[in-house]
């Protein structure tokens, strides 16, 4: 494998870092919206948000990308593949980081949204001056856990187009006949991305657990 | 006697606190029943009563943590029934201190204590800090203020959380068993502080079972159960001459564990 056959797996790799970075960017802001509508106590904010959670955790990303891609042209609109696969990818993160979160804040104590309450605190600031922080740590390890899901499931995009690692390693070893090599080498790639995001979440993992046991 | 003196003390003192005819329901079970009770500005009031009687629903409604199903609130002019508006009022107005201490633990000392001031006075950060600094001192713990909760001993903990709620300048204050979650040796520094606070004029409903400082701060004793009030008396003649059987049998398992 020459310089030239490296360097568009590296192109393709830096496309499954962009992809990955675009679900979880578009996935913050969007599963924080979830998560709060979830925790709420209205109706109207809380079903939709059910609704949506079993949706994008109930079908394949796969069939994400393909509706994205495909259907959204359809309803009239028309979008360039990489703005198609950021709202599927987006869609997608929003729905598991929404319920990794929920289950975050569900699990900071009563005590701390009385304290919050009895002090006069507005609803505002007793989220993301009490509540959030605190949900936010313990469910590092969860969300960075997801962040590895993601990155591995961006060689979906691939369906519809994309050039990302997957695809790139499929297309240089159609070209050297030498399969066993390239996705050698495009595994290593995904190892070296994904397993030091896996051994963080697990110190982050320990780390807490040990807070706890204090 | 002495102690009537003390009701006589606060008597044309205008109410702080008033609950009228309040019945409170956990679904189909009746936690509060028929509750009149009237506090004066600057009266300190302990609660006590077996386990389930009522003590912390009764104070929790107070300031809005628990709702009622009929009768009125009144804390300070607010109508808690009203509105939004007077709950917020109530709450800026009211502190609480928790029987577990309920400190925001992913904040210092010095964080717990300034945000309400900030967030709901909008107080600036130095103002703010320039109170917390005073409680804190008030309390004894002043040279903690960098510390994070978990860093402090229980006793420690649970006057920060005093502080916290003296910051917010209240008018009144609710303790809900400060002293039950802590070790013996703590307990004395957290009474100390409420005696403290007590001297200084504030009105204050203690739930406790410490019946050395009831004899010490408080105005009135109240004693519930089965989510009534069963007695109310001073001190004085409420340890030596309770009128109920079942007050006396309270007594009896209180001082049994003394
Ligand atoms: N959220 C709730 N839902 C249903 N029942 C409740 C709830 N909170 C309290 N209760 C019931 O109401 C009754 C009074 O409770 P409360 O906590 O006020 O008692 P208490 O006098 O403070 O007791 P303790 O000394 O154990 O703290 C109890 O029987 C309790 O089981
Ligand atoms: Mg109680």
């Amino acid at each position: 494998m020459g310089t030239q056959e490296l360097s568009y797996l590296l192109l393709g790799l830096s496309w499954t870092l962009g992809l990955t970075a675009i679900g979880f960017a578009g996935g913050i802001p969007f599963g924080i919206g979830i998560a709060l509508m979830r925790v709420s106590s209205n109706n109207w904010l809380r079903r939709p948000a059910m609704a949506w959670i079993g949706l994008f955790q109930g079908t394949p990303l796969l069939m994400q990308l393909f509706v994205a891609y495909f259907g959204l042209p359809l309803l009239g609109f028309n979008l360039p593949a990489w703005a198609a696969v950021a709202i599927a990818l987006t869609a997608h993160a929003s729905s598991f980081l929404g319920e990794i979160w929920r289950g975050a804040i569900q699990a900071i104590t009563k005590g701390q949204t009385e304290a919050a309450l009895a002090l006069g605190l507005p609803d505002r600031s007793r989220m993301f001056d009490v509540i959030l922080p605190q949900a936010f740590k313990i469910s590092l390890p969860a969300t960075v856990g997801f962040l590895v899901q993601l990155l591995k499931g961006t060689s979906l995009a691939a369906i519809v187009g994309f050039i990302e690692l997957t695809r790139a390693g499929n297309i240089v070893s159609n070209q050297l006949y030498r399969p066993l090599l390239v996705f050698g080498v495009v595994g290593a790639m995904y190892f070296a991305m994904c397993w030091p995001l896996s051994w963080w979440g697990r110190k982050l993992e320990q780390s807490m657990s040990k807070g706890a046991n204090k | 006697m002495t102690n009537s003196n003390s009701i006589a003390k606060h008597s044309d003192a205008p109410a702080m606190i008033q609950m009228r005819h309040v019945e409170k329901w956990y679904g189909d079970f009746h936690a509060l029943k028929n509750i009149d009770l009237t506090v004066a500005t600057g009266e300190k009031i302990v609660l006590c009563g077996p386990s389930g009687s009522g003590k912390s629903t009764l104070i929790r409604c107070i300031n809005h943590l628990e709702t009622i199903q009929s009768g009125e609130i009144i804390v300070n002019g607010h109508r808690l029934t009203d509105s939004q508006a007077a709950v917020d009022a109530v709450r800026q107005e009211v502190g609480m201190v928790f029987q577990q201490f309920n400190l925001f633990p992913h904040k210092t000392v010095m964080e717990n204590c300034i945000l309400a001031p900030m967030r709901v006075h909008k107080l600036s950060r130095a103002q703010a800090e320039k109170t917390a600094q005073k409680y804190l001192e008030r309390v004894h713990i002043g040279d903690q203020a960098h510390k994070h909760p978990a860093q402090l001993s229980g006793g420690q903990q649970q006057r920060v959380a005093i502080a916290r709620a003296l910051c917010m300048e209240p008018k009144a204050m609710l303790f809900d068993e400060p002293t039950s979650a802590l070790d013996p040796e703590m307990v004395k520094e957290v009474l100390d502080t409420m005696i403290s606070l007590a001297r200084d004029g504030m009105t204050m409903i203690c739930v406790t079972h410490e019946m050395g400082f009831a004899r010490q701060v408080a105005d009135r004793v109240i004693f519930m159960a089965n989510g009534e009030i069963v007695e109310e008396n001073d001190p004085e003649s409420f340890f030596s001459a309770p009128k109920h059987e079942r007050t006396r049998a309270f007594l009896g398992e209180i001082l049994a564990h003394h």
